[in-house]
């Protein structure tokens, strides 16, 4: 069989996977959250373009070069089952809150299998206006919001795995903060994943923050049983007016499952919106974060901090589109790689003809721990303007034997010497963590990682 | 306290020491003095450990052990310290977390206790005053952004807390203004004793005005040319290296 044969066949499982769930729509009375998509039901034709796009784009291989350095069919060629609905598994009370982060305070929201849990959730008291609750349900109770954001950002006429993710989009986390509401306490979303069988998870995330509102939103994973899945997962982000958003992404999904994350965020006027991508662990783990700050004097910062051992591919695809001007973005990502681990850094940073007075930098630190161990870092900046401030930059190396040898000449032994350093690289991106309980329960991991 | 004998080390191709003989007794103090490229801080970077350096031929030994088959680490617990000529910069690793590791690590070697927090700042403070070190630098990570004349202080602070017994000071001279240099060898003098050692490498005599050696050596060529009391020092510096070399020439 060629390549091509095999490529073709992954997509087939998709295609086939949406003609039975298009062919037989959920009855009327099906539980949550399948029927509560009206509005996405409404969108059937959307949906069968989505597919139809799907299946032209097709599934990334290596020739292509944004996908050059993780192996996407490979990881499919597992085969999985595409979950279109079925009832919830029951994670378990006691499994549960071993997700939970702890000595956090949080609005938490629970998602199994990429579906809203809401006998799991804790979303506590909210300010009135305020939702926060599974995009299903969200499909019913707020249908303008869905009307005017969902698909609007994302866009599954270019990119291969959000016009799959669109084409079975049923559930994910809603969240919906109106005009002036400020959310003191962090929004946690723990992905809870349990299955007995290979499953192609697909949520569907939907995050609108209106003007001049305050969130912090942390998204974390958890494997807790069963047969490995792969997750590709869609978020929408929009920042309004003045609003200040952190989103915080922490993937630790184990080194048999495998994460496709693509997130857009739209920026409106003078809005400030902070992302940090932490992962951990994963089989492959392909993150595209696509930002368009598209009204002057925005504000955006994407951190990174990836940490992958073992044969785990961390690709890390960045976008900052400044369509306007008197903006700022910042990103700085750290890597330590460990065994055979490969990482990828394409941060890209497009600054348009009339988006003036922008000051754009953009970093990538990466350590390799080891011979087997490889990163490919692509900073790129792509400027039509004149009067800017860009700059960019990539460094792949060991840690300085120097300075190893100073802290080993004061008594300390090599694996103490290189996780004090590895603890402060890392500490770079720790320590802007401005939720404690996630700072501190990420620089453990971090410790334990590297020994201290 | 420490026995160097015929030691012979290089980097890659190059051949630095060519045979080094040098005897300290505990309590005392040796200068090495030496031209550019004489191979002292080679003896220095050998003595604590560096791993570029190959050593071909010659042993040393510290307290009776065979000091070349030790870890740096090791070297370190057993009571040697390198004064760095260029101390390293740590962005990210705070002083006091630095301190306290290698302190405490010391302290378990030697199996005491790891010191209490109370016990710790103090000792910080009375140390960093011994060499005119600014506290407010120990909640900063090591060395980073600090001026050349603190790192050289840090490193004489760092002497102070972990109480060597072989204390190997790599050009701490270079760098310091002349008041600073006094503070410096104020805090080295405070730090004498009849059971600590100290190999004091310069390029320059004014250091030994303030830290009086009880042996001064010439080192050229990686071989130590010339021993003799402290006014060798101010023969060298009237006279210049050229002197020493000439006469080891015709010698």
């Amino acid at each position: 069989m060629s390549n091509s044969d095999k490529t073709t066949s992954l997509e087939a499982l998709f295609v086939d996977a949406f003609e039975a769930y298009a062919g037989n729509p959920p009855p009327a009375n099906a539980p949550m959250p399948v029927n509560g998509l009206a509005p996405l039901n409404a969108m059937q034709g959307f949906r069968r373009q989505a597919i139809e796009r799907f299946r032209e784009l097709g599934i990334p291989s290596r020739k292509n070069e944004a996908w050059k350095y993780t192996h996407i069919p490979e990881a499919l060629a597992r085969g999985f089952a595409v979950s279109t609905g079925g009832s919830i598994p029951d994670p378990g009370a006691a499994e549960t809150a071993q997700c939970a982060l702890a000595g956090l305070d949080a609005h938490i929201v629970v998602l199994v299998n990429g579906r809203f849990a809401s006998e799991h959730s804790l979303i506590g008291n909210l300010p009135e206006g305020v939702a926060i609750s599974g995009l299903g349900t969200a499909a019913s109770t707020h249908p303008d919001i869905l009307r005017n954001h969902f698909g609007h950002y994302a866009s599954w006429e270019e990119e291969s795995f959000t016009a799959l993710n669109t084409a079975f989009a049923s559930d994910g986390l809603f969240v919906y903060v109106p005009k002036g509401k400020i959310i003191e306490k962090p929004i946690h979303v723990i992905n809870l994943q349990k299955t007995n069988e290979r499953l192609f998870l697909q949520p569907r995330h939907l995050l609108v923050f209106e003007e001049n509102t305050q969130a912090k939103v942390i998204d974390t994973s958890c494997a807790l049983t069963g047969d490995a899945t792969f997750t590709n997962a869609v978020t929408e982000t929009f920042v309004g007016e003045r609003a200040m958003v952190e989103m915080y992404l922490v993937q630790d999904p184990g080194n048999d499952n495998a994460v496709v994350s693509t997130t857009h965020v739209y920026q409106e006027t003078a809005s400030t919106f902070t992302a940090t991508t932490v992962t951990l662990t994963g089989a492959v783990v392909r993150n595209n974060l696509n930002v368009l700050p598209n009204a002057p004097h925005c504000e955006t910062h994407l951190y990174g901090l990836f940490l992958p051992g073992g044969a785990t591919q961390v690709d890390n695809r960045t976008l900052v589109d400044h369509a306007q001007p008197d903006c700022v973005s910042n990103e700085l990502y750290k890597g330590v790689l460990n065994g055979r681990a490969s990482g990828v850094f394409n941060g890209k940073v497009f600054v348009r003809q009339d988006a003036q007075r922008i000051n754009a930098f953009q970093e990538n630190k990466t350590i390799v721990l080891t011979n087997e161990a490889t990163m490919n870092a692509k900073p790129e900046l792509e400027i039509y303007a004149d009067d800017v401030k860009c700059s960019h930059g990539a460094t792949t190396g060991q840690l300085d034997p120097e300075a190893l040898f100073y802290l080993r000449s004061r008594g300390m032994t090599k694996q103490q010497a290189q996780g004090m350093l590895l603890h402060a690289f890392a500490g770079d991106i720790l320590n802007r963590i401005s939720i404690e309980p996630l700072r501190r329960m990420l620089d453990e991991r971090v410790t334990r990682l590297f020994g201290e | 306290m420490l026995q160097i004998n015929n030691l012979h080390a290089r980097i890659e191709e190059q051949n630095i020491l060519k045979g080094v003989d040098l005897t300290v007794s505990a309590g005392e103090v040796h200068a090495i003095m030496g031209p550019n490229g004489s191979g002292k801080s080679t003896l220095a970077s050998v003595l604590a450990g560096r791993e570029e350096f190959e050593v071909t031929d010659g042993n040393v030994l510290y307290q009776g052990q065979d000091l070349l088959e030790m870890e740096p680490d090791e070297r370190a617990l057993e009571g040697v310290f390198l004064a760095f000529q260029y101390p390293v910069e740590l962005p990210g690793v705070s002083m006091n977390n630095f301190l306290r590791q290698a302190l405490n690590q010391q302290r378990e070697y030697r199996g005491e206790e790891p010191l209490s927090a109370g016990a710790f700042l103090k000792r910080m403070k009375a140390c960093a005053a011994l060499v005119d070190l600014d506290p407010q630098l120990m909640s900063r990570a090591v060395n980073d952004g600090f001026s050349g004349g603190e790192k050289k202080r840090n490193e004489i602070f760092q002497l102070a807390m972990l109480e060597p017994r072989l204390a190997i000071m790599d050009e701490t001279d270079s760098g310091l203004d002349i008041d600073a240099l006094r503070t410096v060898a104020d805090g080295v003098n405070a730090l004498r004793r009849n059971d600590r050692s100290f190999v004091v490498i310069t390029h320059y005599q004014r250091l030994l005005d303030y830290i009086i050696p009880d042996t001064v050596h010439v080192m050229v060529d990686g071989r130590i040319v010339r021993s003799g009391g402290k006014e060798l020092a101010l023969d060298l510096e009237k006279k210049g290296y050229d002197w020493i070399r000439e006469e080891t020439v015709a010698v």
